[in-house]
């Protein structure tokens, strides 16, 4: 099966390929430095290719597709035993995908899917982004405890996919518990600034005193309304409950502070799952499944925050 | 001749405009004008509308004269976030804030001379030559801050964005400082008046005796000082810099300001108050729809419609229909009235 492969690579690149998983050669396609989470994705799929003794070849797309789909042609051109891709866009990949299904060589997407037929790809690696919200919802509402509680929302870029799911994804979490209301809910496009300015007028037009929890859709934006919660001299994770999603580092140091009450992790190993599926693969041809969910796995202050903030805060977040 | 009664005219309907977004704010949100003192600071919408509004505030101080000189500069909101990465670096690697600010003008400061003099000296058309920094520049401060956004602890830098003096947020302060000081610079010496000569007809002032080339130059640094400091507050504020999202888009801000302003993008007479107006304007607008309480959806539409409004009102038509209402208006009546019956007899 790998035969043909074998042939290609040292057809064009005359470079030996053993199919074991030990010397593994893998290509990955990354999107580019959009976040510091892109940033850690691609240090800790580093890391865990080094652990499996995999060779990995890194190719930064700077946002654009063409330059993944060229990476990924020069992937199929050099042999690789498999390609990760982090699609750019949700479109336009069946010619290459099918360039790559041609040379038999695997592909598995990470983070996000792609519009692509099923067997085009061998399996996507993703964290499920309404679960995420879910369960930003169902710790809310333990939290309560049947408390009446105004929650105020500060929503992802407006109609993004995040955003939307997230949102959805809470509401589901906090359906049924009448005790919780999201009074106010308005986009903090994701970033630190923006969710400061947000909160600062949700604190104005609700009074501070009158909201019990901020739930944001990510972890910047819940930093950034900490300091507006503080200016306006309440304690945040007192006066107000804060619940984000995305487990960055600086999220770890405010729940260690006290400052914040939990975040979800949206987890940067994309890449292990991945490889152990290849793996597995390569050993005995066993077919994962299409969809592998990473574990939105909740830390609140139960949990050693500081230990992570100081493990997580050099993978490049 | 003299500018204090001919200011006021001039900023007329900025002023009424500023009115009327705040009248639209209180409509929306009735404590709106309440202040409270609290945590030593002063607390209210009206102080946000202020404090919010510093960043395209500071740009448009630079940006009116830029555009005076018939020219523009899209570089600003990157060279925001080179600034607020090199002050964030700087106090990183344990300098002091004062340090970390010179570092951050520096950095502002250089970006303005290159734009300078791609304009100025190789005479390329600035909306070309500024396109250049405001796509090389959040590169340029993504390698600053290695990708990541680079967070700080340093109280003097961090009092630049979220403290305060007497109460009072420091933008505001650094804000209105700088841009009297500006005015009271070209206006009370002749540099305003050769600002717009240059952009009325630059071959002629250059014949007329006028440096353009260095005055052009000044202007773009200027600008990129200006930026600058609007990227050390808008770090300061977050006690990060974030290259990727500190400053974006606020170039397209800071022209409509100057826009709103009522200031010409074909240069020529500007005025820096009634840009500064037209911040403020731009961000009651921002205000009215945060404190609307409408789901995020609506934002943008929102803020397009109130601003399409504004310059319909403020369009040289609507001008000449304003003027033409008036002057067939109650105002002129009795003379109509005693002018038609003489038409009517002599026909």
């Amino acid at each position: 099966m790998k035969l043909k492969t074998v042939l290609l690579a040292t057809a064009i690149a005359s470079a030996p390929i053993a199919a074991t998983a030990a010397d593994m050669t893998i290509g990955f396609s990354q999107i580019g430095s959009e976040s510091g989470w892109r940033a850690a994705e691609t240090t800790v799929t580093r890391l865990e290719a080094e652990e499996r003794g995999i060779e990995l070849k890194f190719a930064d797309a700077q946002q654009k597709q063409e330059n993944q789909i060229k990476a990924i042609r020069s992937f199929i051109a050099q042999g690789v035993d498999a390609i990760l891709i982090a699609p750019v866009v949700a479109t336009g990949w069946d010619e290459v995908l099918e360039e790559a299904q041609d040379a038999e060589i695997p592909v598995v997407l990470l983070d996000r899917t792609v519009d692509a037929d099923e067997s085009l790809y061998l399996t996507a690696v993703t964290s499920d982004l309404v679960h995420e919200g879910q369960v930003a919802g169902e710790w809310l509402a333990t939290e309560m405890d049947g408390a009446d509680c105004r929650i105020v929302e500060l929503q992802g870029t407006t109609g993004s996919s995040p955003a939307i799911d997230r949102k959805n994804g809470f509401e589901q979490g906090i359906a049924g518990h009448d005790n919780l209301e999201i009074v106010r809910s308005q986009t903090g496009d994701f970033t630190r600034a923006q969710g400061k300015v947000v909160m600062e007028s949700f604190l104005k037009a609700e009074g501070g005193e009158n909201i019990c929890a901020l739930y944001a859709h990510n972890d910047d934006m819940a930093v950034g309304a900490i300091q507006a919660i503080k200016e306006a001299g309440l304690t945040p994770g007192e006066d107000i409950k804060i619940v984000a999603i995305d487990a960055v580092p600086d999220a770890h140091l405010a729940i260690a502070n006290g400052e914040m009450n939990a975040t979800i992790e949206l987890t940067p190993n994309m890449a292990g799952p991945a490889l152990d599926a290849l793996e597995a693969y390569f050993a005995d041809g066993t077919e994962p499944a299409k969809w592998i969910q990473t574990e939105s796995k909740l830390f609140t202050a139960a949990d050693d925050n500081q230990a992570i903030y100081e493990m997580k805060k050099d993978l490049g977040y | 001749m003299g500018p204090k009664p001919s200011l006021l005219k001039r900023i007329l309907p900025q002023l009424i405009i500023l009115a009327a977004a705040l009248l639209l704010n209180v409509i929306v949100f009735p404590d709106f004008f309440q202040i409270d003192f609290r945590n030593g600071r002063l607390f209210g919408n009206l102080i946000d509308v202020l404090n919010r509004g510093a960043p395209v505030a500071l740009l448009c101080i630079g940006m009116t004269l830029v555009i005076a000189t018939k020219g523009i500069d899209l570089s600003v909101g990157a060279v925001m976030a080179i600034s607020g990465a090199v002050a964030a670096s700087t106090v990183v690697e344990g300098h002091g804030w004062g340090t970390a600010l010179l570092a951050a003008l520096l950095a502002g400061g250089l970006c303005g001379l290159w734009n300078g003099f791609l304009v100025a000296v190789l005479r390329i058309q600035p909306i070309v030559a500024t396109l250049v920094l405001m796509v090389a520049g959040r590169g340029i401060a993504q390698l600053v801050t290695e990708g990541k956004i680079l967070t700080f602890s340093n109280e003097g830098l961090i009092q630049l964005g979220s403290g305060t003096v007497f109460g009072l947020p420091t933008p505001i302060l650094i804000w209105v400082v700088l841009g009297a000081l500006v005015t009271f610079v070209v206006r009370r010496s002749a540099l305003g008046m050769l600002i717009e000569a240059i952009g009325i007809n630059e071959r002629s002032s250059r014949l007329a005796g006028i440096n353009s080339r260095v005055l052009l130059v000044c202007v773009y640094l200027l600008t990129g000082l200006c930026a600058a400091l609007a990227g050390v507050i808008v770090a300061a504020d977050i006690k990060g810099a974030d290259a990727n999202n500190a400053g974006l888009w606020l170039e397209l801000d800071a022209i409509l300001a100057v826009v709103i302003g009522g200031n010409s993008l074909l240069g020529g007479r500007f005025s820096i108050v009634a840009s500064l107006l037209g911040a403020l304007i731009i961000q009651s607008i921002n205000s009215v729809i945060l404190l609307s309480g409408m789901p995020p959806e609506f934002n943008l539409v929102i803020k397009a419609a109130l601003i399409l409004t504004i310059l319909v009102i403020q369009s040289p038509r609507m001008g000449n229909l304003i003027y033409l209402i008036r002057a067939t208006g109650p105002q002129p009546q009795p003379e109509a009235t005693r002018a038609r019956p003489k038409k009517e007899a002599t026909q």
